[in-house]
Parts: C-alpha cells; sequence; structure tokens
C-alpha cells in the first residue's frame, strides 16, 4: 500500500503578459490558437503521473491483498455464479491503446476463477441507459481471447434496463429510492465490479448503483432537483447524486449483494504524437511542435469532414494504469480518489468572472459517433464546469465561455432521442425544471426507444434529458454561456449565445459581468481538477 | 317606367350562374320587388338544379346586400320569386320537361345571357352555346301563343374587325360583316370536332398520349395510365378545336371564337327568332361592379383579372397593345341596369321599332374613353403604392411597359418558353429526387408562367389593340327616356364612370381581393401552405396514416440491402468483386425499377434463392442497424410517431422483405410487406404474393381501412415516387416525401404537402452497402 505517486509536474496557474504566446483551445474536431487579455489566469493540470512498472503484477497483488476484503482466490468456490460486470465505452476517454485496462483486470480475475473451478461465468458491460457496445468495441475493450470464449455462448453481453425478466427490485432507500439492478448481478454469489475511474465522479457505489441499474433507480438520482445540488458532481462530500448512490450502495449491502470491487486510475498521458503537443504547456513548445501544430491545423481545416472525425476517433490515448485497489467498495474507492488527486487536483485561488473552455472532439457519450449540441452543453456546462471542488471556478452569475463547432448533427443509430429532444423539446424550453416535469416521462417510456436501446445500439429514451440536467447546476449558477465558432442556429437552440471570435464573446460577456472582468482559461483536456479557495 | 314596366311580370334569365347573369338576377329582386323570375339552369353532374341555384347563384356574395335588407325573410322572398327550371341552351329545344316549358314560356321576357365566355373555348362547344344557342331559345319561345319578348346579351366585340366608330345597328348588312353562312360554319364546326376525335384514335397517336402519359406519372399502374392516357386524348381533342375556333374566327376578321360565335348567333337568331319580339344587347368588356350591389363586386376571375394580376407579380414584362387605343372596359352593374332598363323599354312598347329590333350597345369607347396608355398608368401607380409580395416577403416592383408591338413581345416569350421547355426536358431525363426535382417543379413552374403569359398576349391581345369605337347613342338615348326616379336605382349611364376612382378604389382591390395574392410585407407572417397543409396532415380527424419505406422513411433500396446481407459472410476480395459487379448491373435494374416496380421485385428477390432462413434473420437485425437506421429520415420516424400519439393508425407498406423490415415493427400497428416462399430452411427466392407496390399498395390500404373501419378520405400517405400514385390518390391527404421529378411536379399542382426528409446530417454515410468489418465466421 503505498501513497499515490506524483506527477512529474504538479498542475501551474499561468497569469498571462505582454510575453504569453496564443493559447490553445480545444474546438471539436480541430484546435484554435487564441490570445487571452493581458492579466488572464491559464489553469494547466499536472503532468501525467508515472505509470505502475508492471500493471499486470499490480492487478494481481491487489486481488490477492484487497482492502478491508478478503482475498479474492477465498471468494471463489466450484459451483457459484460469478458475474464480473465492467464500465462501457464511455470510459476511458479517449479510448485507451490496447490492452484496455479491463482487459489486464478481467483475465486476472478470469485466471483466479479458473483456478478455482468456477464455470458459471457472466461478463456483463454496466452501460445503464448509455447504448449497446458493439462487437468491436467489447473485442477492443476485452480483447478477443475473452470475447470469443465468451460472447458466442451469450455469457458476454451488454446490460439490458428494460428487460424485465433479468432486473430484480431490491428495496429503498430511508429516502424511498427504489434500487432496481441487473438480476444475475444481484443474485450472484459474487460481483466483482471493473472500473476505470478517469475523474472523481466514476466509481465507489456509483459503478453498481447506476452502472446496473434501470430508469426505476436512476430517475432518483438523475434528476433536476438532485444535480442542482450536486457541487460538483467531481466532489463526493457535495454530491447529491453521489449521496444517492451511497444509499442505494446501502440496500445493496443489505440485501446481501457481495461486491468485490476493483478501481483502478489512470495519468492522464492523453494524447499519441502528432497531438502530443496538446498536453504540452505553449511556451515550451519546440520549433518542431509548432511545426506540427501549423500542419496538422491546416491539414485538418482541409481535409473532409468525415475524415477529420475518424481521424479523431481513431485517437487511442497512450494514458497508462496508476494505481489498481480492490476490496470493499468505499474503501477501494477512498483509495482511488486518492490517486485522482494526485494526477488532477490544481490549487486555484479565487473564482473568476469569465471561464474559457475549449471543449474537445469527444465526451462520455460520443466515443465513435458525433458530438452533437446537446453533448456540447452537457461537456461544457456538466462536465467541465464540474471540474471543480469547493467552489465553482466561475463565480455565481459569470460567463461561461466555451470554443466548439457545434454542427447541427446528430448520429441517427447512437443518438435518435436525442433528435428528436433537439427539434422537439428545445425548440419549445430549454428550462431543466420544464422539460422534466412536460416530457421525460414520455421520452423515458417510449417503445420504440426501448426497441432502438435494446436491439440496436440507440442511448435509452431519456439519455438526452440525463445530458440536460448534467448541466442543470451550471444553468442555474451562471448568468450567460456564449459558444465561440458554433453554428449559430444550433447554439441558440441550446438557449446560448454564439459568437464568432473569442474577442467577441468577451465583449458580449461584459454586458454580463462588467467591465475588464476577470478571465480563467481551463486549459484541457488532459483533465484536471480545480479546487478553488 | 323600369319598376311600373316590370311590376308583375315574370321574367325568364338564363346563364344566371355566370357573372352578367347574377348581377340581373340581384338587381330585379333587389329593385323590382314587383317581379317574377323564372331561371333556366342547366343541370350539374349530381346536384338537381334548385340545389345548383342555391349553391351558385344566391349564395354568392351579390345577395349580401339584398339579404341584409330582408333578413331573415330572404329564403322565402326567393322561394316565392323565384323558380327554377332544368334547360340548357346547348341543346334542341333546351332539354326541357313539358312543365317547365310552360313555365318558361310563360314569360313575359326571357334574358338571355348564358354564354361560353371564354375567349379559348373549342370551336363546337363556342358554336353550340354561342350561336345556336339563342336560336334555340327563340325556337322554344315563338312556339307559344304570346311569345315572350328575348333580350339578347351579345357583345360589342362582334363589330371588332372594324376601324371606327361601330353604331348600334344589326349585323347582316353592315360593312363589316363577313359574308358567311353560319349553317356552313356549325356544319364545319360539328364536322371538326368529328375529325378530331377520329383523328386522335389514330394508333399512333394513340401510343403518343400513352409514352406522354408514362413520362408524366412513370410506373404508376396500369389504371391511372389509362385514365391519364384518356385525358391526354380528350385534351389533344380539345387543343385541336381550340385552334380551330381561333384559326377560323382570326380568318373572318374577329379576334377570338367568341366575338366570332357571337355575331353569328346574332345573324342566326335574327333569321330564326319566327316572330319572337327581341332586343339585342352588347356589352363591352364587363368588369368589377362600380356601385352596385357594392362596388369591387366580381364573381370569378374575369377577363383583364389575370392579365392585372400577372402584371402585379412582375410576371408579364412586356404586354402588346397601341397607347392611345381604348379598352372599352364597362363596368357590371350598369350592364346589369341597362337589360333591366331595355328590357322595361320592350315590354312597355311590345313591338319591335321600325327597322327591326332594337340594338343596344353597352359600352364606354365612345362617350368617356379609358386610353389603354392611362389604363397602364393606372395600374402602375396602383401598384407602386399597394405592391404585391414575393414568397420571401418583399415587394414586387412592376415592369414599366413600352407598348411593343404584339409580334416582339411574343417571340420573346416564345424564345423564354423553348429554353425553359429544353431545360425541362433534360431535368426530367435525371434521376432527381428531394430538392433538387423541386428545381426542376421550379422551371416546370416558369415554363407554365410564360405558357400562361403567351396565352394572355395571344388571346387579350387583340382587345388591347382593337381600334373599334362603339356607338352608345341609342343606349344615351333610353338613359334619357328613362324617369329619374329610376335612374337611381339603374344607372347606366357610361359617362360617369370615373376612371381614376373606377380603377384605384375598385376594380384593382376587387381583383386582388379575387385573386388571393399575397398583399402583405414578411416572410412568414400568415401561417404558410405548408405549415397549414401539415396541420390538416396531423389533425386529430385523421385516423389512418400510410407510409412507403424506401426513400420516404430510409434512404436506401432494396438492391442496398441485399449487397449488404449478400457480402456480410464474404470474405474481403470477394466483397469488392460483389460490389463491382452489382455496379455494374445497377443501369439495368434501375431501367426495370422504372418500368415496373412489381416485377423488378419478382426478379430482384430471386436472388435470395437458397438462402439460408435463420442466418439471414440473424444478420438483417444487424443491418437494421448498420444500414437502415443510418440511413433513415428522422423526421419521417417522428412523423410516424407524431401520428401514433394522435391515435392515428399507422400501417408500413412496403416492397421490402419480411425480416428485413421486421426491426421496424415498433414504430408502426400494421406492417405489409412482400415475403418469401421457405422450403428446408432456405428461402425459395419466391414471392408468396403479389408484392404491394403500384395499383396493388392502393388497393392493401382500401382493404385494410374497410377491415378496420377507417375511411380513405381521412387517411394520410406518405410516399415518394409516381409508381405510388394510385396509393396517394386513394386517401384524403397525400403526401410527397422527397419526390422525385414527376411526382414533385404533380404534387405542385395539385396542391399535396411536400416533405423535404433528410437523414440525420453529420451520420455515418457507408460509400457502398456492405458491412465495413467482415463477419466474426470470416476473421483469420
Amino acid at each position: 500500500m503505498t501513497a499515490p505517486r506524483r506527477a512529474r509536474r504538479p498542475g501551474l496557474v499561468l497569469e498571462t503578459d505582454r510575453s504569453t504566446p496564443p493559447m490553445l483551445f480545444h474546438h471539436g474536431e480541430g484546435f484554435r490558437l487564441e490570445r487571452l487579455p493581458v492579466g488572464s489566469r491559464v489553469i494547466y493540470p499536472p503532468e501525467p503521473v508515472e505509470p505502475l512498472p508492471d500493471p499486470d503484477e499490480a492487478i494481481r497483488q491487489a486481488l490477492l491483498h484487497p482492502i478491508d476484503s478478503d482475498p479474492l482466490p477465498a471468494l471463489l468456490h466450484p459451483g457459484m455464479k460469478l458475474t464480473i460486470a465492467f464500465d462501457d465505452i464511455s470510459l476511458p476517454l479517449p479510448k485507451m491503446r490496447r490492452p484496455d485496462i479491463r482487459q489486464r483486470v478481467i483475465e486476472a480475475v478470469l485466471d483466479l476463477a479458473a483456478e478455482a473451478g468456477v464455470d458459471d461465468v457472466h461478463l456483463i458491460a454496466a452501460l445503464a441507459l448509455h447504448r449497446r457496445m458493439t462487437e468491436a468495441e467489447l473485442r477492443h475493450c476485452l480483447g478477443d481471447r475473452i470475447y470469443d470464449a465468451f460472447a458466442p455462448h451469450g455469457l458476454l453481453y451488454n446490460f439490458d434496463a428494460e428487460d424485465p425478466e433479468n432486473l430484480v427490485h431490491l428495496g429503498t432507500t430511508d429516502r424511498g429510492e427504489e434500487v432496481e439492478i441487473s438480476k444475475r448481478a444481484a443474485e450472484s454469489d459474487l460481483l466483482v465490479y471493473v472500473n476505470i475511474n478517469l475523474v472523481a465522479m466514476d466509481g465507489g457505489w456509483k459503478s453498481t448503483a447506476t452502472g446496473l441499474a434501470s430508469y426505476r433507480s436512476l430517475r432518483h438520482h438523475h434528476n433536476v432537483h438532485t444535480l442542482q445540488h450536486t457541487r460538483s458532481l467531481m466532489d463526493l462530500r457535495r454530491s447529491a447524486l453521489h449521496q444517492s448512490n451511497w444509499r442505494m450502495g446501502e440496500v445493496l449491502r443489505k440485501a446481501g449483494v457481495r461486491i468485490f470491487q476493483i478501481e483502478t486510475t489512470l495519468n492522464n498521458d492523453t494524447f499519441p504524437a502528432p497531438f502530443d503537443m496538446l498536453q504540452k504547456r505553449e511556451w515550451e513548445w519546440t520549433a518542431r511542435d509548432r511545426a506540427t501544430y501549423i500542419a496538422t491545423e491546416a491539414a485538418l481545416r482541409r481535409a473532409p469532414r468525415r475524415l477529420v472525425r475518424s481521424i479523431f476517433h481513431g485517437i487511442e490515448a497512450p494514458h497508462q494504469m496508476t494505481s489498481v485497489q480492490a476490496g470493499e467498495v468505499e474503501a477501494v474507492h477512498a483509495r482511488t480518489l486518492e490517486h485522482v488527486h494526485a494526477q488532477q487536483l490544481v490549487h486555484v485561488e479565487g473564482q473568476t468572472d469569465v471561464l474559457t473552455l475549449g471543449l474537445p472532439y469527444i465526451c462520455p457519450y460520443n466515443v465513435n459517433s458525433v458530438m452533437n449540441p446537446i453533448l456540447v452543453m452537457c461537456t461544457g456546462l456538466g462536465y467541465f464546469f464540474n471540474l471543480y471542488r469547493n467552489k465553482p471556478l466561475v463565480r455565481e452569475g459569470g460567463v461561461l465561455i466555451m470554443s466548439h463547432p457545434t454542427p447541427w448533427e446528430f448520429h441517427p443509430v447512437h443518438h435518435p432521442s436525442y433528435i428528436d429532444f433537439f427539434e422537439q423539446v428545445l425548440a419549445e424550453t430549454t428550462d431543466p425544471a420544464e422539460i422534466e416535469a412536460k416530457y421525460e416521462q414520455a421520452y423515458a417510456t417510449d417503445e420504440w426507444y426501448i426497441h432502438l436501446y435494446r436491439t440496436s445500439y440507440a442511448y435509452h429514451g431519456v439519455h438526452p434529458f440525463y445530458m440536460w440536467y448534467w448541466g442543470a447546476h451550471a444553468l442555474e449558477h451562471l448568468g450567460g454561456v456564449i459558444v465561440v465558432g458554433g453554428d449559430p442556429r444550433a447554439v441558440r437552440r441550446l438557449g446560448f449565445k454564439p459568437a464568432s471570435t473569442l474577442r467577441d464573446a468577451l465583449e458580449m460577456a461584459e454586458d454580463v459581468v462588467g467591465r475588464d472582468p476577470s478571465v480563467t482559461h481551463l486549459h484541457a483536456p488532459p483533465l484536471l481538477l480545480a479546487e478553488v479557495t | 317606367m323600369i319598376r311600373d314596366a316590370l311590376d308583375g311580370r315574370r321574367i325568364g334569365v338564363t346563364g344566371a350562374t355566370g357573372f352578367l347573369g347574377t348581377a340581373v338576377v340581384e338587381r330585379l329582386l333587389r329593385s323590382v320587388p314587383g317581379c317574377e323570375i323564372v331561371l333556366l339552369v342547366r343541370p350539374g353532374r349530381t346536384s338537381d338544379v334548385a340545389r345548383r341555384a342555391a349553391r351558385e347563384i344566391f349564395r354568392n356574395d351579390a345577395f349580401d346586400r339584398l339579404r341584409s335588407e330582408l333578413g331573415a325573410a330572404f329564403d322565402d322572398e326567393i322561394s316565392r320569386r323565384v323558380t327554377v327550371v332544368a334547360g340548357d341552351v346547348g341543346a334542341d329545344g333546351l332539354g326541357l320537361s313539358d312543365d317547365d316549358r310552360a313555365t318558361f314560356t310563360g314569360c313575359d321576357a326571357v334574358i338571355h345571357s348564358a354564354a361560353t365566355v371564354s375567349f379559348d373555348s373549342p370551336l363546337d362547344a363556342a358554336v353550340e352555346v354561342n350561336l345556336l344557342g339563342p336560336s334555340r331559345l327563340a325556337a322554344v319561345l315563338g312556339a307559344a301563343d304570346a311569345p315572350a319578348h328575348l333580350v339578347a346579351v351579345s357583345t360589342c366585340y362582334v363589330a371588332a374587325n372594324h376601324r371606327g366608330a361601330a353604331p348600334e345597328r344589326l349585323l347582316p348588312g353592315s360593312p363589316y360583316f363577313p359574308d358567311v353562312d353560319w349553317r356552313d360554319e356549325v356544319a364545319a364546326a360539328r364536322r371538326a370536332r368529328a375529325d378530331a376525335e377520329a383523328a386522335s384514335r389514330d394508333p399512333e397517336r394513340l401510343a403518343a398520349f400513352r409514352k406522354q402519359a408514362r413520362a408524366e406519372l412513370g410506373a404508376a399502374g396500369t389504371p391511372l395510365l389509362a385514365s391519364r392516357t384518356e385525358r391526354e386524348r380528350q385534351q389533344w381533342v380539345a387543343d385541336r378545336l381550340v385552334e380551330a375556333g381561333r384559326a377560323r374566327a382570326r380568318s373572318l376578321g374577329w379576334p377570338d371564337v367568341y366575338s366570332f360565335t357571337k355575331a353569328l348567333g346574332e345573324v342566326a337568331l335574327l333569321e330564326q327568332r319566327a316572330g319572337v319580339p327581341l332586343t339585342i344587347l352588347r356589352p363591352s368588356i364587363i368588369e368589377s361592379a362600380l356601385a352596385e350591389p357594392h362596388p369591387g363586386w366580381i364573381r370569378g376571375f374575369r377577363m383583364t383579372d389575370p392579365v392585372i394580376i400577372a402584371y402585379a407579380r412582375g410576371l408579364l414584362r412586356e404586354f402588346p397593345g397601341i397607347p392611345e387605343g381604348i379598352v372599352d372596359v364597362i363596368p357590371v352593374d350598369l350592364v346589369a341596369a341597362a337589360i333591366c332598363a331595355a328590357t322595361a323599354d320592350a315590354l312597355a312598347a311590345p313591338a319591335d321599332p321600325a327597322g327591326g329590333p332594337a340594338v343596344y350597345q353597352v359600352a364606354s369607347g365612345a362617350a368617356n374613353p379609358l386610353r389603354y396608355r392611362r389604363l397602364v398608368d393606372l395600374g402602375r401607380d396602383y401598384f407602386t403604392a399597394n405592391p404585391l409580395y414575393d414568397e420571401h416577403g418583399q415587394p414586387i416592383v412592376v415592369p414599366e411597359w413600352s407598348f411593343p408591338g404584339r409580334g416582339r413581345v411574343q417571340g420573346q416569350l416564345q424564345r423564354a418558353r423553348t429554353a425553359l421547355e429544353r431545360a425541362e426536358r433534360l431535368l426530367a431525363t435525371l434521376p432527381l429526387r428531394g430538392r433538387q426535382a423541386d428545381w426542376s417543379a421550379r422551371i416546370e413552374d416558369k415554363r407554365e408562367e410564360a405558357d400562361r403569359a403567351l396565352g394572355y398576349v395571344e388571346i387579350y391581345g387583340s382587345y388591347a389593340e382593337t381600334e373599334a369605337v362603339f356607338g352608345v347613342d341609342r343606349l344615351l338615348g333610353l338613359w334619357d327616356r328613362i324617369e329619374p326616379a329610376d335612374r337611381e336605382a339603374f344607372a347606366f349611364d357610361p359617362r360617369t364612370i370615373d376612371w381614376h376612382h373606377y380603377v384605384h378604389d375598385v376594380h384593382m382591390p376587387a381583383v386582388v381581393r379575387s385573386a388571393r395574392v399575397k398583399t402583405t410585407p414578411g416572410g412568414r407572417r400568415s401561417t404558410p401552405r405548408e405549415e397549414r397543409l401539415r396541420a390538416a396532415v396531423l389533425a386529430p380527424d385523421r385516423h389512418l396514416a400510410a407510409f412507403d419505406l424506401e426513400n420516404t422513411l430510409i434512404a436506401s433500396n432494396v438492391v442496398e440491402s441485399y449487397s449488404w446481407l449478400a457480402t456480410r459472410r464474404l470474405p474481403t476480395d470477394r466483397r469488392m468483386r460483389f460490389v463491382l459487379k452489382t455496379l455494374a448491373e445497377a443501369p439495368g435494374l434501375l431501367a426495370l425499377d422504372r418500368r415496373d416496380r412489381g416485377d423488378f421485385l419478382r426478379h430482384f428477390y430471386r436472388r435470395y434463392e437458397g438462402a439460408p432462413v435463420e442466418q439471414l434473420h440473424e444478420d438483417a437485425a444487424e443491418l437494421f442497424s448498420r444500414l437502415v437506421l443510418t440511413k433513415s429520415f428522422p423526421a419521417g420516424f417522428r412523423r410516424v410517431r407524431e401520428h401514433r400519439a394522435l391515435g392515428h393508425r399507422t400501417i408500413l407498406i412496403t416492397g421490402a422483405l419480411d425480416f428485413l423490415v421486421e426491426p421496424l415493427r415498433p414504430l408502426f400497428d400494421d406492417i405489409v410487406c412482400a415475403r418469401m416462399g421457405v422450403a428446408g430452411g432456405r428461402y425459395t427466392g419466391e414471392l408468396d404474393q403479389v408484392p404491394p407496390t403500384g395499383e396493388a399498395r392502393a388497393i392493401v390500404l382500401a382493404d385494410y381501412a374497410a377491415a378496420e373501419g377507417l375511411r380513405l378520405e381521412e387517411a394520410v400517405a406518405y410516399a415518394d415516387s409516381a409508381s405510388d400514385l394510385p396509393m396517394l390518390e386513394a386517401v384524403g391527404f397525400p403526401v410527397a416525401v422527397n419526390p422525385e421529378t414527376r411526382l414533385s411536379a404533380i404534387a405542385r399542382k395539385r396542391g399535396w404537402l411536400v416533405e423535404q426528409w433528410t437523414k440525420a446530417p453529420g451520420g455515418p454515410r457507408p460509400l457502398l452497402p456492405i458491412p465495413r468489418e467482415p463477419h466474426a465466421s470470416m476473421r483469420p
């Protein structure tokens, strides 16, 4: 049990002056270099933490010496029902180079199970209401050996939150929250959950109570009220969403669901060559980095959109494992968070009037897909805005400026209910509470969306609502949202203001926050977590 | 004098459903409370004459004034004073029953205003009604003991070929009447009809009509093609007769078949009237009412109206005419009053005056001329101050006319039309749909506009070039004779017309109103037509919505599905070979599909022969996500769901195979699709029954509606191609989705809702319909 490894260099808050070079802004499937006003702050993430030298050995050690639990071999016996649930394609981002962490961990678990003579094993992708993973995605994440051994026999499959036969209601929390999860998982002698903790939000009881739960259960924490009281999603102590999940965990425990939680953390080595300059600090760019940037940027601008999209979605991150811990859920998760914080935490003093973001091409819900306008909103207001502990980076009534092309584009297979949400719901209102009251039920119980979720590769009908709720705290907190370089029609539909340049956006922001505002730029990804004092 | 002379009289009126006839009936009912009226009305195809009269005459806004004066007593007044008899001036003996003949011949006077007023009527129709009609009427009246006085409404333009003064005199013996025998003209007209009918049945012509029908409808199925072919034939005959009429009229110096047949009608009537006392009344160009029953009252789209609107919309860049020539316009209320006065005058002094029957011309040209240049100036002023607006809400600037010769204008228009026709023909040969097909429909619109403009110039051009000045001495004499007390209720003095007032305050507003054109700025101020149609389609009263699949809900077809399924389990190199082979076959398949959809499907589905059922079903599930949904139109799926949410039954009717559409089942209440036979776990490649395409699709829908107790008039159908016409025509609310060229043109003409649905922007666009990764069984 070693203390978390340190980053090569810690995070940094830079104050810009006349000599500061233009800052890199992610801009969907492209980039912008923007010169920030003198005196702005730029928050850089810590550099990648040194990875574990021998991940397979670390995994083995974690399984044999778990926290607050018997070693895994002691929990395995012939004739038992073993279920291994694992995080879906929403993690990690970008997808990691093979072998994926989940493959390493699950292979180790399966080796132990085989040694113990366990032969009733199911592998379930814990995707809650996300889209089903395709064969290629499962192969990438678990490796061909596992896939070919289990999938043809129906023992490796995607969780189906709309299959009443395979759900079980385990009881309610003291607040009346219903807990309904996968029947196979609940009725197994042991549920091994294999997690990847990319950000502090992931893991803990949320793995099972959300990942293997049905709409009946999820609606108790995936709602506007809870999310407006989740400050932030990355701060366990102050997240109503996590508290609800933890209460549900209690119900799981009382119902006798035995969980062996395996959590892993990654360093933030996010971009491979030729994109590796994206995680360097601009003033440290070499001539070669500069040349690469110019060439890449020019090439991306000229290449056909589809090619650009496939280049970006083909990125496989070099990130590597920095820790693995197994055992009892809460104890494991506490340790995990230490590692996440070691990689991501940056101290920031004081809030800002205007927070600027460059949104990347990817978020948890458009892997191998399209970042549609609703996901742009969720990425900016749901995720990046929430990358804080203690206080939001931007003050109450402040302005969020985010850069993203926000095209009016949707993936017809993955996001059918998003299309209708955008065309029907957002055309009417952008107020989360009104949307929830008026439309959620119909979308959540819609037969066609349920059919597509179950048999095709569609996010559940209610999923776009959750995306919108994810931003509910930010919507309440902010005085305005401006999107730089976005499709004006799509941006307005989201209820935001479009601007063609950062300079325009900053001027527009002054109308809300006053003259000479303080400006802070969150230089991510790679991801960081701002501890704002 | 007028009221006294007509009091207690029974007056017959023909042509009461027309513009002038309605005005006469209204005036008699309102201003001569003591008279009775007998209307001779042609029976409609379905309704009896009393209902036709009620609907087409008394419901007209001409009677609003009388209705408000009488209040609840209006209907009683009508039924007390008006008798309707069924008759047709196009038939010998007028087709009257004995009772009706007794009623009709019992009239004291008959005002004959029935005519085919269209300037481009087929020759035989104009001859039957305009030439022979008055004589037939006289024959019926003359058979009675005391023949009624006949007031025959003719037209000033019987003398249109004359230059200079054209006084109110009978035609025979006048210097400008050509020496033709009307009997020969009647015989020739009837022969022309017979000849055209015979010529139209020539095998080569019939083949041409069929080809034309197919070009317009595509593979729409036999019954539709047959009825369209017959329509083409009838249209051809009618066109020949229109041309024959125009040519004959021009050869004798009349501008059109209308004035020509009217002139001969007068001559024939004079010869045939057999003791029937007669007054001939010739109005000039009758336009909207100056004052009675209300200023601007107009019925139908009158002669000058389409020209005025075409001008105001900027479509007529030029119009021929002599700037100092006289446009002889007369408001309808003046004509109606003059008719009443002439009738009263004749009844007061029953004998023909010396020199034969009285002739009155109701015209403005001699007494109060409106010059062509003045009319154009007034029109331009009016539309500059009150412009029409285009579809973008921008005001339309009216063109400046330079009064060129007719030949130059016709030449310009003809050249434009030829160019547009060529473009249209070219576009029709391209496989376009959706917005591109829309362009071609737009070109067709433009061509039709040019056609229409050319038509106006041909038909009406001569009216702007008329140099005859129609005398009104006798009319003014009549005016002087009537008592001052009647002059207010029966004003017909053309000298009192203030042309500026009439054009600006009365006529132009009336024309604009009746043309229902856009007169307010702003893009979408009023509900645009599309939204109205969409609301009608999604109204709760609808109860059935039928959908086609290919190109209506998904941008894919049976060939793509087949390619995908056939290649899923092939190694990569063989997949490429397969694709190349299929591409090579594409033109042949397309041609077969164009000829007959059902044959195409039957032919194509043979390729599934021997395909393992189970494996195909498994692959089809994957195809649904990989191809069908990828190429789906989200707005289309949303529309299906909207219909269901409204409680409408939704049905998918498609020629696609059952296992391919199975994943779409939750979207619809019912699915009708093609099914193949199965033997030994493999498909036979032969269809179990006729695939639901073309007419079969319409029949399936009709059967379904009948079985479910639903009415097709309340049904909506969505389809993309002319081969779906039988289904679209079967329902009350057809919707053309991304229509290909032919359907696009048809939908525009018929005012159907057209939806342009697209694939989700940004979605994957596989270049070829083959799986991207080989199936697991093909992995090394």
